[in-house]
């Protein structure tokens, strides 16, 4: 039996690692693997939630695990997405550092 | 400690470290590629011990196969496996806000653990729990248009990424 507080501190782990990622790189590569990771870091707490309150009343319930395979969802349309906007990027730039896009900062 | 326990810190290690290798390699893009795998199989392998059966093989389907591999498919197609940018102008504020981040996380670190709602120990699960059968059921009842909106969703991904992808809109 896994306790619930170490679930959710091994998510708030991954989730500031992913932070510090999209905080401190520049290559928008990695950064787009950072935001997966704080995507999987709200997954993990979903999952541990769902896992301590499995029924409610005596009917079972799966409603984190539900919003978990939403939220997989919505992290490979986010990459499919994204990859296509770095590919223009590249394009347009032939480099994928962020800083280097700029055209709509003051 | 059971065999569990001591499984969730073995891959919990795993899963800190192999993030921490993604985020801090600078030099090769594949390689945090790949230690993005080694990140997402071991939480599939901590959702097996959460007993979220569906989910852990969904997991290392959709990112373990899909994700990574596209990551892959498009570092090897820019040819952008050396990754040297030189340090940048705001390097200051990004420490800070690094710095900021693990004060954050040790407070709240500290208050799970004073929590009496989650120091909980979880207890038996019904039935089939995380299991095809249950999931599935309430996924195609109880939130049937939860699975439609995501079909629109993917649907507007493909065609973005088309267009986003395209050389020239004709």
């Amino acid at each position: 039996m896994v306790p619930l507080n170490h679930v959710i501190a091994l998510s708030a782990i991954l989730f500031t690692i992913g932070v510090i990622g999209v905080a401190t790189r520049r290559n928008l590569i990695v950064m787009l693997m950072s935001i997966e990771l704080m995507l999987n870091a709200a997954n993990l707490a979903f999952v541990g939630f769902n896992r301590i309150w499995s029924q409610v009343e005596g009917t079972p319930t799966i409603d984190g695990q539900i919003f978990v395979l939403m939220v997989i969802t919505v992290a490979a349309a986010e990459v499919a997405v994204g990859l296509g906007i770095l590919l223009s990027m590249f394009r347009n730039r032939d480099s994928v550092n962020v800083e280097e896009v700029n055209l709509l900062k003051w | 400690m059971t065999v569990e326990t001591i499984l969730f810190y073995v891959f919990g290690t795993l899963a800190v470290v192999s993030a921490l290798g993604m985020v801090l390699n600078i030099r090769n893009t594949v390689a945090s590629a790949m230690n993005l795998v080694v990140t997402m199989v071991s939480l599939a392998a901590i959702y097996l011990l959460l007993e979220a059966y569906l989910v852990a093989v969904i997991q290392i389907m959709v990112y373990g196969g899909a994700i990574v591999v596209l990551f892959l498919f498009v570092v090897m197609l820019l040819n952008l496996s050396t990754d040297e940018f030189p340090p940048g102008k705001q390097r200051v504020v990004k420490l800070a806000v690094a710095i900021a981040c693990v004060a954050i996380l040790t407070q709240v670190v500290i208050a799970l653990d004073r929590d009496p709602l989650l120091a909980a120990q979880p207890g038996a699960v019904p039935e089939g729990f995380g299991g095809y059968r249950q999931v599935g059921l309430s996924l195609y009842t109880d939130y049937v248009l939860l699975v439609e909106m995501a079909s629109l969703l993917l649907l507007a991904a493909i065609v973005g990424a088309l267009i986003l992808a395209k050389r020239k809109i004709d």
